[in-house]
């Protein structure tokens, strides 16, 4: 029944079905009415619920997954060797095979430790990770909530995942978690600060929180080259505290591994481990995401001045893809940093972000202002 | 949609991740040995409390933050408005950024930026 409401949305478009990667508002619109008209309002609404609620974990796992076996192709590629190549086509399925690896593995319960916080960390930054996740626009009218502050939002939420960090080393009843979760806490909360001035760059550029909104405003040319040298500056500064926000290296001194085995999640094993290790990488996206709607125009497609023919092949790339291109270029140079970089000491991570980054965010935030009063932006 | 959607994806990321950990534990394999219940330390016996002191200045950063923080909050709506309202929003900004970095030298020349 489901497939024939949806088969029937997709015959009433206007247009023929390809033209659905372009403008996904006419799907949705479709499949709405569809199943409003097939069943009661109650029903309907629970449907669309059950749709939305498998289509984002389908979207959590996939990406999930992609990013832990592309985060090895990387590595591989930057340390010339081969990567993993045994399971599937060019070793695709390798992280699938550890994930139903580790579902099969015993889950230990520690001595000691604080049960109800330790069962409910991995709750907390998955729960985290799906609420960013809906806020994100991904394409023209593939976007679930709209919020009117939906990048004060993104970071208000994102920022909670600290909470879930906390916990798990807290509760393990392990030194090396805790060390690890208060390196991570210091970490998070400070980069915290450097994010959310990048951010207001963008805001006083674009003159709205709403994402849809700031997306629209960058029809024109992306805010990266719109904004003149500040824009660029904050683009610079949001990734390098991105990158720190996620814990990742040169900058992930909260699970060391030479010094602090796994911190936070020393002591996690099995398929817990694998949510604290997916929520990282889906963190990861997440960043990358937000920059690439902040910084490189979101969906918007590359347009140049008066080019009217380059534009129009521009054009012909959907929305959809412009998206994940950006997003993945941004998640590839976060990774060449993991890979090429040493990992700073914790006093060097504080005073690059005190010291450094935060200075010089504050000046750029008034230089972009001055700007934008003086209109000369393009 | 409107904003109430997002309890559905709470309800998605609480189903989730509690679903997986039921399945896990139903296929996942028991067997009890008292050895490794034990927090990992190296492989010999922790020694003493876990839940030590720890320095102080993870402290310090956190009270800076809170400060950097809610001034973070109290920017934003500023920038949105900041077009609209013209060269008056500016000059107040500057006003209270200049306080706030007077707030951060201060800080800087009390040595509360060094890790020690």
């Amino acid at each position: 029944m489901l497939l024939n409401t949806i088969s029937n949305a997709l015959s009433t478009l206007s247009e023929p079905w390809w033209k659905v990667f372009y403008d996904f508002s006419s799907l949705t619109r479709g499949i709405d009415e569809g199943l409003r008209s097939s069943m009661s309002e109650f029903w309907a609404v629970t449907v669309e619920m059950l749709i939305i609620g498998v289509v984002f974990l389908l979207f959590y796992a996939v990406i999930g997954l992609f990013l832990v076996i592309a985060e090895r192709k990387v590595c591989a590629f930057i340390q010339n060797r081969l990567g993993p190549n045994r399971i599937g086509p060019f070793g695709l399925f390798q992280t699938v095979a550890d994930l139903v690896k580790l579902l099969f593995k015993e889950l230990i319960p520690i001595k000691n430790a604080d049960s109800f916080l330790f069962n409910l960390a991995p709750y907390i930054v998955i729960i985290v990770n799906f609420m960013v996740l809906a806020a994100l626009p991904y394409g023209k009218g593939l976007h679930a909530i709209d919020f009117n502050i939906g990048i004060f939002y993104v970071i208000a939420v994102s920022s909670m995942s600290v909470i879930g960090v906390l916990l798990a080393g807290w509760s393990s009843n392990s030194k090396y978690s805790l060390i690890g979760a208060m390196r991570s806490g210091a970490q998070i909360v400070s980069y915290e600060l450097s994010i959310g001035l990048a951010i207001i760059t963008v805001v006083i550029l674009a003159g709205s929180m709403q994402l849809s909104e700031i997306v629209e405003a960058q029809r024109t040319g992306w805010f990266i080259f719109k904004g003149h040298v500040p824009a660029f500056i904050a683009f610079v500064i949001y990734v390098i505290s991105g990158t720190a926000e996620t814990n990742r290296g040169p900058f992930d001194m909260a699970e060391a591994e030479s010094e602090l085995t796994a911190g936070y999640h020393t002591e996690y094993s099995g398929i817990k481990f694998a949510f604290f290790y997916l929520a990282e990488y889906i963190n990861m996206f997440i960043v990358a995401a937000v920059a690439s709607t902040l910084f490189l125009g979101g969906w918007m497609p590359f347009h140049v001045g008066n080019w009217e023919s380059f534009n129009r092949i521009m054009d012909f790339i959907p929305p959809f893809f412009w998206f994940f291109g950006k997003t993945f270029f941004v998640i590839y140079l976060i990774m060449l940093f993991k890979w090429t970089f040493p990992r700073l000491r914790i006093d060097q991570l504080l005073t690059l972000e005190w010291k450094y980054l935060l200075p010089i965010n504050l000046v750029n935030v008034l230089v972009m202002a001055f700007l934008v009063l003086m209109g000369w932006h393009f | 949609m409107s904003n109430e959607w997002l309890i559905l994806f709470f309800l998605v990321g609480a189903l989730f991740v509690g679903l997986v950990v039921v399945f896990a534990g139903l296929v996942a394999p028991q067997s009890t040995n008292p050895q490794k219940f034990d927090p990992y330390e190296c492989g010999i016996p922790t020694e003493g409390v876990t839940w030590l002191q720890f320095n102080v200045g993870y402290y310090l950063f956190a009270i800076l933050f809170l400060v950097f923080d809610v001034e973070t909050v109290l920017v934003f709506p500023w920038a949105v408005v900041m077009k609209d309202v013209g060269i008056t929003a500016f000059i107040e900004i500057v006003i209270f950024f200049v306080i706030l970095g007077l707030g951060l030298l201060y800080a800087w020349k009390k040595h509360a930026l060094i890790w020690e």
